[in-house]
C-alpha cells in the first residue's frame, strides 16, 4: 500500500461566536478570535489518499482527478469566502480547524473512486494543524445523522 | 468525528552528549563533535499532538490557551535557554539525546488534562527529527 499526498491552499475568513454563551464568555473562550468582523487565514490543506498502484498506469489514482475534486469541493466552496456565512455544511458549527477539516473529510471521503481517503491535515498557520482519518471504525464518511450530530 | 491537533512550539538551548561510564576516545568515537566539553546549542522546535473530539460548544479538541500555558510551565520555562545536561534533573543522569528528550517531554505533557496526548516529535535542526508516542500498553519507558 501506498500514501500519495496532494496539498492547496485556500484564503477564508472566519470568526468563533457561540451564540449561548453571553458576550464575556464568548471573549474569554475564543479571545480575539471573537472578533465581530471576522479574521482571516490562508490555509493549507494535505490530503492523503492510500492505495495500490493500478498496474497498467502505476498509479493509486490519477492526481489530475484528485486535483479536480479539490477545485470542485474545497477551493470553489471556501476560497475567498467568510466561512460562517458562506459554506453550508459549517453552518451551526464554530468554524475551527477541528471542525473545517471534519466537514472536508465528509466532502472528500464519497468522491474518491480509486483508494480511500487516509487523512486530511488542515494547516490553519505553520505552527497550528490538525489531522482528521475520519470514524475511527471506517464507519464511511461520517455522514449519517449521529455524525452530524457529535459535531454541532 | 476524532481529530489530532498539533501545535509547534520552539525553544533554544545548549547540551553536551557526553557518557561518563565510557572512555574519553570512546566518548568521541560515539558522539563525535557533540562531545565538544563546552557543549553547544539549537533552535529546537517541538511538535505537541493531541487528540479528542471537538467540544460542540467551542468546536475545539483543547483550548490553546490552556495548551500553551501547560506547555509553557511544563516545558518551555524549564529548558529554554538552559544548559540541558545541569538545569534539567533528569540529564544530570541521562544523555540529552534529541531521543531522551523526546520521551522526556512526553512524560511532562502526558498529564495535560483536557485531551490525550499522541505523540512528541523534535527537530533539533531542520535535517533531523524525532517521535515519540509513548509505549504499548504495559510496557515501562
Amino acid at each position: 500500500m501506498l500514501l500519495i499526498t496532494r496539498k492547496i491552499e485556500f484564503s477564508a475568513s472566519h470568526l468563533y461566536h457561540n451564540p449561548a454563551f453571553s458576550p464575556e464568555e464568548n471573549r474569554r473562550v475564543f479571545g480575539k478570535c471573537n472578533n465581530p468582523h471576522g479574521h482571516g487565514h490562508n490555509y493549507v490543506l494535505e490530503v492523503t489518499v492510500a492505495g495500490t498502484p493500478d498496474p497498467a498506469t502505476g498509479m493509486v489514482l490519477d492526481l489530475k482527478e484528485l486535483k479536480e475534486i479539490l477545485q470542485r469541493e474545497i477551493i470553489d466552496r471556501m476560497d475567498h469566502r467568510f466561512l460562517n456565512y458562506e459554506v453550508p455544511e459549517l453552518a451551526g458549527q464554530i468554524p475551527t480547524c477541528e471542525n473545517i477539516a471534519a466537514v472536508i473529510w465528509r466532502l472528500l471521503e464519497p468522491r474518491i473512486s480509486k483508494g480511500k481517503l487516509h487523512r486530511v491535515r488542515l494547516y490553519e498557520t505553520p505552527d497550528l494543524f490538525v489531522d482528521c482519518y475520519g470514524e475511527p471504525n471506517g464507519a464511511g464518511s461520517g455522514a449519517g445523522p449521529g455524525a452530524e450530530k457529535t459535531s454541532r | 468525528m476524532n481529530i489530532h491537533l498539533t501545535r509547534r512550539y520552539s525553544f533554544s538551548a545548549s547540551h553536551r552528549l557526553h557518557n561518563p561510564a565510557l572512555s574519553e576516545a570512546e566518548n568521541n568515537r560515539v558522539y563525535g563533535k557533540c562531545n565538544n566539553p563546552y557543549g553547544h546549542g539549537h533552535n529546537y522546535v517541538v511538535e505537541v499532538t493531541v487528540s479528542g473530539v471537538p467540544d460542540p460548544a467551542t468546536g475545539m479538541v483543547a483550548s490553546l490557551v490552556n495548551l500553551d500555558g501547560f506547555v509553557q510551565r511544563e516545558v518551555l520555562d524549564a529548558f529554554d535557554h538552559r544548559y540541558l545536561n545541569e538545569e534539567v534533573p533528569l540529564f544530570r543522569e541521562r544523555v540529552p539525546t534529541t531521543e531522551n528528550l523526546c520521551v522526556e517531554i512526553y512524560r511532562r505533557l502526558r498529564a495535560f488534562p483536557a485531551a490525550r496526548l499522541e505523540r512528541i516529535r523534535i527537530e533539533e535542526t531542520g535535517l533531523n527529527s524525532f517521535e515519540y508516542s509513548g509505549e504499548p500498553l504495559g510496557s515501562t519507558i
